[in-house]
């Protein structure tokens, strides 16, 4: 009697499989190496760009067809100017709305699908499913801007991706824009008088960010003490936190990544088992986010971090 | 299914003559088992809290509020729901284990997790946030697909075989789970955004909506404990042999679905709050028989006991291991469960097996 095996292992493998896609998954999120940008003149092609991993990679004409695998990246090159070359992006590239969005996939790249756009230049944030090799043998450059680490990692690849698609001059403004707002904001915050604690939700399951992680770095900026770093020891990047510990940590501020993904808010988050008794629900600090703005590392991150300054403005108000 | 009147007078005397019935001391042990879990499950967790002030909190007295909700909100329901699931697993286990004759049936064997799976799946992704009837939409797609894959397998496996073998049926179920396995990623492939929450799901966790999840599923999980309890020596009775069981007059296929639908009941309430947690439904019915016996008096009494005991633990460890973070608790059910029944085999050096 052994027929239930087909079925357990059946179980097991998916289970693995599970596994492993998200293992793929959080490295997308949590990046590589960091990106290093080279000195090219705007807009004199061919260019040579060194990506993370070391390879250079050459461009030998500006791109008109450009394919982007990577939601951030195709932020980016809108937010440049670059969005007229851009033919196809993959299915998760949701914004600008006038980006061409398609089938194509980041995550299970499909060689000849994107090879169907007859690409001059293809830029993704991982090297999965052979994508790097398949898209090299088309003779077709591909650039792989993976997961920043903070923001220094996204300014270079806005940079990098200027120089490969010929704004460079276009990208050099958006990074000093970038710059001057994030300084501002940094400035407008004084320094609190006590640490202000910040939960921030990835999923109604408790998934969180440590301050290793992009999103983490930007709450370190703000002066903000983010409560998942103390799980930093079981998952450097994304614990998953025991709701008995966020409710015992007491956060003055709560930003849900969720409100795509799950619905969540103030009230659906007020309607959880003990939660009420929590300063940032009780006080109504509870900022719901854009699920895509605050999970990419491109441009947007502005708007995030605007949101979330004007929250650490009024509870320093309400401290003072 | 509730004609539960089958039960002890159709079971000659004679049959259960050499099977050994449950002994007082066991019972004992076996609550034991489970309330030192219980303290265990409450005095452990990420926030320390004393003896003193869960005593005080249980009796009503004046403790710090912040601790008192934590203990309430959080932690009374979690070893509450523990219990239930637990034990609901583990019975569920020894059951399909008795009506199949398959030491390698569980409470998954005919696409319940599978079914499960599918439907809190396709609830993460498509139907976020949203409740029925004021209930979160999650658990009642995986609790409506748990019970599809089964009743689809059943009915697969009956116009195959008209249920004459429990072979024909245990095919149906496996079919069925690769079946819903398949769908399953493949969502979960398109909607990549849900991913987390899935694999959250799938492993198995106890963090849920508190009191809300014990009052859903307590109706199931009741009735589902009754009816296999009432069936024991039923059970018991169907070791013999399907031929010979028939002979003494029981109706060995009513039997056989009265329990395979009280354990898929049981077993699709549980998982629809807990997710499919691994191991329990094998590992504790067959630590039990090789331990005290392999009477299914002796087995389905302690199951319900000792599984709820263990789920508790599982928990409290999967709160404490990495906290503040915390592991699915499927994680810990097979990690210590499986080098655990290892011993357990080894020490028995059980033929029975």
């Amino acid at each position: 009697m052994r027929t239930h095996q087909p079925g357990a292992s059946a179980k097991l493998a998916v289970r693995f499989g599970v596994v492993a896609f998200l293992s793929v998954f959080f490295a997308a999120s949590c990046g590589g190496a960091p990106t290093s940008a080279t000195s090219t003149p705007a807009s004199r092609f061919p260019v040579s760009i060194t990506a993370p991993g070391g390879a250079t990679v050459t461009i030998p004409r500006r791109p008109q067809r450009v394919v982007s695998l990577s939601p951030s990246a195709t932020e980016m090159l809108f937010a440049m100017g670059a969005g007229p070359q851009v033919v196809a992006v993959d299915d998760q590239s949701n914004y600008p709305a006038t980006a061409p969005k398609t089938q194509l996939s980041g995550f299970t790249p499909n060689i000849e699908a994107i090879a169907a756009f007859t690409p001059d230049l293809v830029v993704a944030a991982e090297d999965t499913a052979g994508l790097v090799h398949g898209v090299q043998a088309l003779n077709v450059p591909i650039l792989i801007e993976p997961a920043a680490k903070n923001l220094d990692d996204t300014y270079v690849q806005i940079k990098q991706l200027g120089a490969a698609t010929g704004h460079a001059a276009d990208a050099d403004s958006l990074v000093a824009s970038m710059r001057s707002q994030v300084g501002s904001f940094v400035a407008s915050v004084a320094k609190p008088a006590r640490q202000l604690r910040v939960y921030h939700e990835l999923d109604n399951t408790y998934y969180s960010v440590t301050s290793a992680t992009f999103i983490g770095q930007v709450y370190k900026l703000l002066g903000l003490t983010n409560i998942a770093d103390a799980a930093a020891g079981a998952a450097p990047d994304y614990p998953q936190l025991s709701p008995e510990y966020i409710v015992a940590s007491n956060p003055d501020l709560i930003v849900l990544a969720d409100t795509k993904c799950c619905q969540q808010d103030l009230s659906s988050v007020a309607a959880r088992p003990g939660w009420r008794a929590i300063v940032a629900v009780k006080s109504g600090q509870v900022v719901p986010v854009d699920d895509d703005v605050a999970s990419r590392w491109g441009p947007r991150i502005i708007e995030f971090m605007r949101a979330v300054a004007l929250h650490v403005q009024q509870l320093e108000k309400q401290a003072a | 299914m509730l004609s539960i009147k089958v039960d002890a007078a159709a079971v000659p005397p004679a049959v259960l003559a050499g099977m050994p019935r449950l002994r007082w001391g066991w019972a004992g042990a076996g609550l034991l088992a489970l309330a030192a879990s219980c303290g265990v499950g409450v005095l452990v967790g990420p926030v320390h809290i004393g003896v003193g002030t869960v005593v005080q909190t249980l009796v009503g007295g004046a403790v710090d509020p912040g601790q008192a909700n934590i203990l309430w909100s959080l932690r009374f329901p979690r070893v509450v729901l523990g219990v239930l699931v637990g034990g609901t697993l583990a019975i569920a286990g020894a059951a399909y284990q008795g009506v199949f004759r398959n030491p390698l049936a569980d409470p998954y064997l005919l696409g319940a997790a599978a079914g499960a799976n599918l439907g809190a799946t396709l609830a993460i992704a498509f139907a976020p946030g949203t409740s029925v009837l004021g209930v979160n939409v999650v658990p009642l797609a995986a609790f409506v697909g748990a019970g599809a894959a089964v009743s689809g397998a059943y009915a697969l496996g009956r116009s195959v075989t008209g249920l004459r073998s429990a072979t024909g049926l245990i095919l149906a179920g496996v079919a069925i789970a690769a079946f819903f396995n398949s769908i399953q990623s493949y969502v979960q492939q398109t909607q990549t955004s849900s991913i987390r929450q899935v694999y959250s799901w799938i492993l198995g966790r106890l963090v849920t909506a508190g009191w809300d999840d014990v009052l859903l599923i307590l109706p199931y999980v009741l009735l589902s404990v009754v009816a296999i309890y009432l069936h024991r020596r039923l059970l018991d009775a169907l070791t013999l042999g399907e031929d010979e069981v028939t002979s003494l007059g029981i109706p060995v296929r009513r039997v056989r679905l009265i329990v395979v639908v009280a354990a898929t009941l049981g077993t699709a309430a549980v998982v629809a709050v807990g997710g499919t947690i691994a191991f329990v439904g094998i590992i504790v019915p067959h630590t039990i028989r090789l331990l005290v016996g392999r009477s299914y008096r002796v087995v389905i009494p302690l199951s319900v006991l000792f599984g709820a005991a263990f789920l508790v633990l599982a928990d409290a460890a999967a709160r404490t291991v990495v906290a503040p973070a915390e592991l699915p608790i499927g994680v810990i059910t097979a990690f210590l469960g499986a080098p655990f029944f290892i011993a357990v085999m080894r020490s028995t050096r059980a033929a029975a097996l």
